[in-house]
């Protein structure tokens, strides 16, 4: 898995794609002509206020909204993980993670994808009987499985608690760095979007208002100076007080 | 301004069971078949002695020989599986129907604008009052009674498979898309499963309105059937076969429901893992 996108990395042509991408609900417009592109293996940041469309651009980009107008995209495949799990309660965690898979060697895929995300063993269980954080791994691996040229993340950690949210992050940057997939990766969070991305977006009023290269080693951790120094500028940037 | 508080007393009394539910202990259940057995034994016991006419009520004991004479002779078996066809058949072709009709107003919008609302205003017609015209329609030989039960098995069918497509989680169907499932694959993984307890709890609603069907539809001229039986004992002034013919009606709803729960718990498992947790 990891070898085939690793080949792509020097590549220069962008897994995702997204022109004047606009949308409005009623007289509302939600996005208001936003242009995006990701490199491959690139994780993408879009921070936004509460109402500033990043989960809607998000479902532009995934294929989810057919009255959107504009162009998206992508080179490759793409994968979801939502806010919520979703996962489908009566079908078992692999059957839910090998959900539309094919082929002989399906059965060897959903294994090696659970263990990844550390459930091999509840592979038999029902949705039903999973912790939050462990429903929200399966809907990792159901995205994983499918060897995604870019996966697109929801607010995937919104719905959980403070430390299995922790566990996750460190989590999805392991399963990055041994896949090599791009990710757009939609959050309030700006610590997260810190931890994770290689570029942040911020979107307000329906345009990207600003971009932001996140220069920081790889293993990067909120103590670092420089952490701090990004993390008071894109608050400032969001409107929040910091001092 | 006392008319409130009385209204509003009660419900928050019985709130307070549905917090902390109690299990029935296997003793207490038990002791609830206290009930109707001393009322079989009193049944008994008052034919026995004399105070029940054996004409207008036969004792229990009675009953069941009639029971085990009729089905020796082989007369109960041929009338029992008359009824089983007649409400086997009705439940098929109005179950088809329904299921058909409502999986069509559930998926398609256009369905929903040309099927429910005729579908809703024949609802408020009592099926069972439709007998006159129905044997004006098609006569009074077997199409009835399985015009009959094809009719109040329908509603039950229709309604739970409208509800049970509508209930669907829409986020759901949108994970499968983006899982790669097109149209045919999405309402087999998640709208035949996602509908499946509301067609099980319709299932149920409509073998017990087949069973009503049945009772009237089979007083209605029929040469065969448990319901003929009974008719036959009547002028016969055979009361013994009349409360035998009762008693066969009522094991068959009992049956066919447990039948029906077995089922349901079988392919609803994934219902017990949330109940477990």
């Amino acid at each position: 898995m990891a070898s085939r996108t690793a080949g792509h990395l020097n590549d220069p042509a962008p897994v995702l794609t997204a022109h004047a991408v606009r949308r409005s609900f009623g007289p509302t417009v939600v996005l208001a002509g936003v242009d995006l592109a990701i490199a491959r293996g690139e994780v993408v940041a879009l921070l936004g206020g509460s109402g500033s469309g990043k989960s809607t651009l998000l479902r532009v980009l995934a294929g989810l909204d057919g009255e959107a107008s504009g162009t998206s995209v992508v080179h490759g495949t793409a994968a979801v993980v939502f806010q919520e799990h979703r996962l489908l309660p009566w079908k078992r965690v692999a059957d839910n993670v090998g959900l539309g898979l094919s082929g002989p060697d399906s059965t060897d895929r959903i294994r090696r994808a659970l263990a990844e995300v550390g459930l091999a063993d509840r592979h038999r269980a029902w949705p039903a009987e999973l912790s939050g954080g462990q429903a929200q791994r399966v809907a990792v691996a159901r995205a994983l499985v499918r060897e995604p040229d870019v996966l697109l993340l929801d607010e995937p950690f919104g719905a959980l608690d403070a430390l299995t949210r922790l566990r996750m992050q460190i989590l999805l940057r392991r399963l990055r760095a041994e896949h090599g997939f791009a990710a757009l990766l939609v959050t309030h969070d700006v610590e997260e979007a810190l931890l994770l991305a290689d570029r942040i977006l911020l979107l307000d009023e329906g345009r990207i208002a600003a971009e932001l290269p996140v220069d920081l080693a790889p293993t990067r951790t909120p103590d670092d100076p420089a952490f701090g120094a990004l993390r008071r500028h894109l608050l400032d940037r969001l409107g929040v007080p910091t001092t | 301004m006392s008319r409130t508080t009385l209204v509003e007393a009660p419900a928050e009394i019985a709130a307070v069971p549905a917090v902390t539910p109690r299990r029935v202990r296997p003793a207490r259940r038990w002791w609830r078949l206290a009930s109707p057995v001393a009322l079989v034994l009193g049944w008994e016991l008052a034919s026995r002695t004399g105070l029940l006419a054996p004409e207008k009520l036969p004792a229990p004991s009675d009953v069941l020989a009639t029971g085990w004479r009729l089905s020796q002779d082989g007369t109960l078996g041929i009338h029992l599986l008359d009824s089983l066809t007649r409400a086997g058949a009705g439940l098929l072709i109005g179950g088809v129907l329904a299921l058909a009709l409502g999986t069509l107003a559930g998926l398609l919008r256009l369905g929903d604008d040309l099927v429910d609302p005729p579908v809703q205003m024949a609802r408020m017609l009592p099926h069972l009052g439709l007998v006159p015209l129905l044997i004006i329609w098609v006569g009074i030989g077997e199409s009835l009674k399985i015009s009959l039960v094809a009719l109040g098995a329908f509603f039950p069918i229709y309604f739970n498979t409208y509800a049970g497509i509508r209930d669907i989680d829409e986020r759901l169907v949108e994970a499968a898309r983006t899982c790669g499932l097109g149209q045919a694959a999405r309402l087999r993984h998640v709208v035949l499963p996602g509908a499946l307890p509301a067609l099980f709890l319709g299932l149920r609603l409509a073998i017990g309105a087949a069973w009503l069907s049945l009772v009237v539809g089979e007083q209605v001229n029929a040469q065969t059937g448990i319901g003929f039986l009974m008719m036959e004992a009547r002028e016969f002034s055979q009361t013994d076969v009349v409360v035998l013919g009762l008693l066969v009606y009522a094991l068959l709803g009992l049956i066919s429901d447990l039948a029906l729960r077995v089922l349901e718990r079988r392919m609803l498992t994934w219902r017990r893992g949330l109940r477990a947790t």
